[in-house]
């Protein structure tokens, strides 16, 4: 058994305080009565009614859900497809371009994405807006969720298929019937990934937004660009409890499944 | 039966070319577009760029478009020392940073290998977690600690450590702070996947034959862990260089990292041309850090 010395054990407990106290100290802040930080009012739910109505900052969030929702759906389906064609599909002419434009997003800074994005749809001279943002997310998404279900695919036992399509199988049938299933929490995991993306992104939706069609990380920008404001801290402690409910429901999910009986990774 | 071929083929080039296609149209393309405008000259107008390419001109319109090309935004980037203050900045705050990262990430991806396998799911998911909440409400939380009368100087003062609240907020220490807090996952988990497939074996032959513990950590666990330290400060370095959030919302103004000054050049001054120099610049900068990595992640594919 691997020992843990007094060393580890700090380190374990200082990195992981440093990474959530920040926002359990926002959380709290978020149910101070008083406007100051520096004064503590009491606890107080005031923030967070005051949030319903505010109806800019509701149509932002509406709109953000939407663009993710979108955005997420069609980025899995595209980065799925460019994972089976890497993985599958050997060689074919302009595979090192392609595997480059996967993997090149990942890394280029969001700037630089939000740019080139801009440029072409004034090239094309497509007026911005919410469509220009779900095309950009998308764009951006597909690399994360390409990479995954690549991950997942090169995983798993190439037999399985070779089976069904000797026992007379189509492609298609295969893919649907025997890749899928097996690779679907993955699938299942960069859907969410890229929701979290599109839902998060600030820099690339704002030089791809047009008139009418502010997210909520553009709307919470400006509002917090100039200071620190306690409708703030309750917006923000709100989303950080969705996607934490999110998130941990499916990691549980998972490991039921993985409980069930489907192949985990190694 | 007979017609399978036929249609496999055609179903396996829509899988390739759907997902090609869009990345060609949304992803090259609109990076030509800055290539091009980066060489082309400003002009007082709506767009501010003279046209990108004109096809109704024919052979007369190619030969214009080559014409037009000039490298006077480079030289703009060269004759202003604001622009390579930026390049500098961004690299040495990028460096500095990742260096930070892998001094508190590599003891914490260590440590959490050396706990059991089930308190190891916990753990990464812990490290996972703040990933997924919004980059923007994490660096928001810190402004919140770092502000003037925040919690951390009420903290420093109730210790008396200090005297005087310091300034956090305007300042390289709260990008540095920012920079460390939001980029910390993408440093522990590639080192918790290299150090997690090391052989214990390695270690007890180390033990056995009366290599002390730090000598084995020098000796064997650094040096078998080196791709993950390599994945893991890529994978913050590219992206901290071209960082634009942070050092807006915790820097100063006097801290202008290059993702800012695009920004500046390109909301503010509405010089499109030079935000496409110094995007293009700035890519260059990165290429040979995203090649080393590819490289890396190709033959990380092959090993598996």
């Amino acid at each position: 058994m691997r020992k843990l010395s007094s060393f580890n054990l700090a380190a374990l407990f200082v990195g992981i305080a440093f990474l959530y106290l920040p926002i359990v100290i926002l959380v709290i802040y978020s149910f101070n009565a008083s406007r100051l930080v520096a004064v503590w009012g009491g606890w107080s739910t005031q923030w967070y009614s005051e949030l319903v109505d505010d109806a800019p900052l509701l149509k932002a969030a509406f709109i953000s859900l939407r663009v993710a929702l979108i955005a997420a759906s069609a980025a899995t389906l595209l980065g799925t497809l460019a994972a089976v064609a890497l993985v599958r599909f050997g060689r074919f002419r302009g595979r090192l371009l392609f595997a480059a434009m996967i993997y090149a997003p990942l890394v280029m800074p969001e700037v630089i994405t939000g740019l080139s994005m801009l440029l072409l749809f004034v090239a094309v001279s497509i007026d911005r807006g919410f469509w220009t943002v779900v095309i950009a997310h998308t764009t951006m998404a597909t690399c994360f969720v390409a990479v995954i279900v690549q991950s997942r695919l090169v995983d798993f036992d190439v037999s399985l298929e070779e089976a069904a399509m000797d026992l007379g199988a189509s492609p298609l049938h295969t893919f649907l019937a025997v890749t899928l299933p097996l690779i679907l929490p993955a699938i299942a995991a960069s859907w969410m990934l890229a929701f979290a993306l599109s839902l998060d992104d600030l820099v690339i939706a704002s030089f791809t937004t047009g008139p009418g069609a502010t997210t909520l990380p553009i709307r919470i920008y400006s509002e917090v660009r100039l200071g620190v404001k306690p409708e703030m801290n309750a917006v923000c402690s709100i989303m950080i409890g969705v996607v934490g409910i999110a998130v941990i429901a499916a990691s549980l999910l998972t490991k039921l499944n993985a409980a069930r009986g489907t192949p985990a990774r190694p | 039966m007979t017609n399978r071929q036929p249609q496999r083929s055609f179903m396996a080039r829509l899988v390739i070319r759907i997902p090609y296609a869009w990345l060609v149209a949304f992803f090259l393309v609109p990076f030509l577009i800055v290539l091009k405008i980066s060489l082309s000259q400003t002009a007082i107008a709506q767009p501010p760029y003279t046209p990108v390419f004109d096809l109704s001109a024919g052979w007369q319109g190619l030969r214009n478009f080559f014409a037009g090309l000039s490298l006077d935004n480079y030289a703009f980037l060269g004759s202003d020392p604001l622009y390579f203050l930026s390049y500098v900045k961004s690299l040495e705050i990028a460096a500095f940073s990742t260096l930070m990262l892998l001094v508190i990430g590599y003891p914490m991806a260590y440590a959490i290998t050396r706990t059991p396998r089930r308190v190891q799911a916990v753990l990464v998911l812990a490290v996972i977690l703040p990933f997924w909440t919004s980059f923007l409400i994490r660096i928001y939380a810190w402004m919140n600690i770092l502000q003037h009368d925040g919690p951390l100087n009420q903290l420093l003062l109730a210790l008396a450590i200090v005297r005087e609240p310091p300034t956090w907020l305007s300042t390289d220490t709260a990008v540095y702070i920012g920079i460390v807090y939001s980029y910390l996952p993408f440093m522990v988990l590639p080192l918790y996947a290299t150090l997690e497939k090391l052989d214990e074996s390695l270690f007890e032959a180390a033990a056995d034959l009366g290599c002390p513990r730090w000598k084995t950590f020098w000796l064997v666990t650094l040096p078998l862990s080196a791709p993950g330290v390599l994945a893991g400060a890529l994978l913050c370095f590219i992206p901290i260089v071209g960082e634009f959030v942070i050092p807006d919302l915790l820097g100063g103004s006097r801290t202008s990292m290059i993702g800012q000054t695009i920004w500046t050049e390109f909301f503010a001054n509405k010089d499109w041309p030079t935000a496409s120099a110094v995007a293009v610049v700035l890519v260059c900068l990165l290429v040979t850090p995203i090649v080393v990595f590819q490289y890396q992640a190709m033959r990380g594919a092959e090993r598996d």
